[in-house]
């Protein structure tokens, strides 16, 4: 296969992602707005903050409102990771690569943004959001179906898994390291029921709040949360989930190149790490440092991937 | 689709029919459905000029363009006859040039050509083919009587079009398969594998490697590329994948470099190799042309070849096909005026209201007049364009073309096509029994350029 190819799966795959969980933050955003008396748009910012936006932000409005907030993150085109911005992209690295995709794949995704492009031609009225939102989280699903139901196991499927996995890891690892403090046991007046909400807000940015309350009888607690989002091998958004699917992938591509590259060592050693780590051994680090080091090491591994397999 | 006492021509009979029992605005929904199915697939080319450069549908008419078996034939003949003669003509040109010293084309008209290549001078491409994959643009003036209206050596488009109609009329009509012995197109891409395979430089062991070369996506064209490498099962490649390495045109793969031996390239002479055409080609490769010469990779269409498409050259077709076969050509040039000439000139500007008057270097519709549906602004305009620059231009009367319906809203209407048919050269030359109609939807309209507002239909070549 191409490099070129490869890269165009890895980053068609990665803005997918990357367009879907936006979706997921401004949905979590809209829900404390709704669920709260007198919300303030001090909430936007913090969701601003959590999808990476906030600097970008600022530097085009003076201040926050939540139909600015929203409209950025949906439509902007100055703003490379707007939902829009993320489909034109996807489906430009689908074009390129399109030989290498199914038609079912393709047509998933032309149809995506076809779908998008109209939507958002025009700024979303507060009414239409939530089915605007419902239709991107309903779009991705059916190019993820798509992909799944038709696509070989092959060389193809597992570079576009890894785009894919490196995206959510490093999109779930942002939200947690932006929200770190409010999971701080030291400043955390457990039960308030301004923690609640915040938590609850974390967990719908990732739509893992019903399935939390599974696996935790639905108990609100700083640790179980972190322990949720990074360590539980079960949740798909996890780091330990994320990082155990890209190590597959990754083997995959070992087995059939039969060629080892230090991408395969950096990921084996992060996973190691997640698999063996308790929540409290995080805690002990310190939750944003040890963040912040799985945001650089994840990082490093997309550039090792990109140079190993000569992406350019 | 009627004949002049309005009973169905032959081929049309059982369409016909089939159409005389349908709902009409069944048939308008179907229409609506085909446009849903090529934006959905993505079936876009874009249009250079245009505001935002977006992506454009070409409009598909649901209506099939259908010739007779006894007409294809006849049609095929002079295809071959045509195309055998034009790698003849190629191959002269870049050797000993013997249809100048007969003096049957003018030197000047060759070597002062720009889509003359000197690097291809003593240089015979693998097989001896030159122009691999053909276009041969049609027109029909009446029963049993075809022009040609240019000739597409260089890189012919529009193949996928001629194989998506298909597809799409498959889908929507089954029934009218059942009721028509059309024949097929769809192993297009196979043949088109095959070929390219079969004319591999010599030295290449084992299953040829073949790649599409396409200049990227943003190119008008780049849909038929992706199509076109996809349905054949080969790499699509742009020039930042290749590099030359030890004297073979190499991909980066994933694993690091691999030869190609065969590329299908869809990137203009101009832009294939910046140590030899322009050097500021972002598109190309540095060093193909070395590796061409040295017999290492076949490249096709071989560089050089555009010149076929001149339409100056195109006036001389008539003594170019008997030179090489001996024989008169089989099918018609259109009359052609070449404003080159001192008397032809004069005619032209008297009559530029009769006539239809085209850059030679043009294609794609651009810089041309349609004098008899041009205003009196264009035509003055253009006759100052055509005093200032004579030799850049040639002139054909507007032929009284047949017309073929289309839909429209009230039921079928009449309207000006043109038909090319993709033949294939290897070491035997196929031609693809079908071809792109393209169709003028303006009423009275005689351009059918898609650039320019023009439909397709999908042709079919009934069997006996």
């Amino acid at each position: 296969m191409l490099g070129r190819t490869a890269n165009g799966l890895y980053w068609m795959f990665r803005y997918i992602e990357r367009a879907e969980n936006i979706a997921r933050l401004i949905d979590a955003g809209l829900r404390m707005a709704l669920t709260r008396s007198g919300a303030t748009d001090g909430d936007w910012d913090g969701v601003l903050q959590s999808a990476g936006m906030q600097q970008a932000f600022l530097e085009e409005y003076e201040a926050v409102t939540d139909s600015d907030a929203i409209d950025f993150m949906l439509r902007s085109r100055n703003n490379p990771s707007s939902v829009m911005s993320c489909i034109e992209a996807a489906r430009s690295n689908a074009r390129m690569v399109r030989t290498a995709l199914t038609r079912e794949t393709w047509e998933a995704t032309n149809e995506f943004w076809i779908d998008l492009k109209q939507l958002l031609a025009r700024k979303v009225r507060p009414q239409d959001l939530p089915s605007v939102i419902e239709t991107i989280k309903r779009r991705a699903g059916l190019v993820r179906g798509a992909f799944h139901g038709t696509m070989l196991r092959n060389e193809i499927y597992n570079f576009s898994r890894i785009g894919t996995f490196i995206e959510r890891a490093d999109n779930t690892a942002r939200i947690l390291d932006v929200k770190y403090y409010v999971l701080l046991p030291s400043v955390s007046h457990v039960g308030s029921s301004l923690d609640n909400i915040q938590w609850e807000s974390i967990l719908r940015s990732v739509s893992a709040h019903r399935a939390y309350g599974w696996v935790y009888d639905a108990v609100y607690n700083p640790a179980n949360i972190a322990d949720f989002l990074i360590l539980n091998g079960q949740m798909p958004r996890s780091l330990h989930y994320c990082y155990e699917k890209i190590v597959a992938n990754l083997s995959y591509l070992e087995r059939e190149y039969k060629q080892r590259l230090d991408a395969h060592d950096t990921a084996d050693a992060t996973l190691r790490l997640l698999e063996k780590g308790s929540i409290k051994d995080v805690m002990d680090q310190g939750l944003h440092e040890f963040l912040e080091d799985f945001i650089g090491h994840n990082n490093r591994l997309g550039m090792q991937i990109s140079e190993g397999y000569r992406f350019y | 689709m009627l004949n002049a006492g309005a009973d169905p021509r032959p081929p049309y009979r059982s369409y016909h029919e089939w159409y005389a029992a349908q709902d009409p605005a069944n048939l308008i929904a179907k229409s609506r459905d085909a446009e849903n199915i090529f934006r959905k697939t993505g079936i876009t080319f874009n249009v250079y000029g245009h505001e935002d450069q977006s992506e454009k549908l070409i409009p598909f008419d649901i209506i099939p363009r259908i010739i007779s078996a006894r007409e294809w034939r006849k049609l095929a003949q002079g295809i071959e006859q045509r195309v055998i003669a034009l790698n003849a003509f190629l191959d002269d040109i870049y050797h000993k040039q013997e249809i100048v010293k007969a003096g049957r084309v003018p030197r000047a008209l060759i070597e002062k050509n720009p889509t003359f290549l000197p690097e291809m001078i003593g240089m015979r491409p693998p097989g001896g083919v030159y122009t691999h994959i053909v276009g041969t643009d049609i027109v029909r003036t009446g029963e049993d009587q075809f022009y040609v209206l240019e000739d597409n050596a260089r890189t012919p488009s529009g193949v996928s079009y001629m194989l998506e109609n298909r597809e799409t009329m498959m889908q929507m009509f089954p029934e009218l398969f059942f009721a028509n012995k059309v024949r097929p197109v769809e192993d297009y891409p196979y043949q088109l594998r095959q070929s390219l395979e079969e004319l591999a430089p010599p030295g290449c062991k084992g299953k040829p490697r073949v790649a599409v070369l396409t200049p990227g996506i943003y190119n008008s064209a780049y849909y038929e590329h992706s199509f076109l490498a996809d349905q054949m099962g080969v790499e699509l490649v742009e020039g930042s994948d290749l590099r030359v390495i030890d004297g073979k045109v190499c991909m980066r793969t994933t694993l690091g470099y691999q030869a190609i031996d065969v590329l299908y390239r869809r990137v203009d002479d101009d832009f294939l190799d910046p140590l030899t055409f322009r050097p500021d080609s972002a598109l190309g490769i540095p060093g193909i042309m070395d590796v061409y010469r040295a017999g290492n990779i076949t490249i096709a269409n071989a560089p050089g070849t555009g010149i076929c498409d001149d339409k100056a050259i195109y006036s001389y077709m008539p003594e170019i096909v008997e030179f090489y076969t001996g024989r008169k050509a089989i099918l018609e040039n259109v009359p052609t005026w070449r404003c080159s000439e001192e008397d032809s000139l004069k005619y032209v500007l008297e009559h530029i209201d009769e006539l239809v008057v085209k850059e030679v270097h043009g294609s794609g519709g651009y810089g041309m007049l349609v004098g008899p549906t041009a205003t009196k602004k264009e035509r003055l305009d253009f006759a100052e364009k055509l005093k200032a620059k004579p030799a850049n231009y040639i002139a054909q009367p507007t032929l009284s073309l047949s017309t073929v319906p289309i839909l429209v809203k009230n039921g079928v209407a009449p309207r000006h096509v043109d038909l090319r048919p993709y033949v294939l050269v290897s070491k035997t030359v196929k031609i693809i029994p079908g071809g792109l109609t393209r169709v003028a939807l303006k009423e009275g309209s005689l351009v059918v350029n898609s650039s320019q507002g023009g439909g397709t239909k999908d042709t079919w070549v009934l069997e006996d």
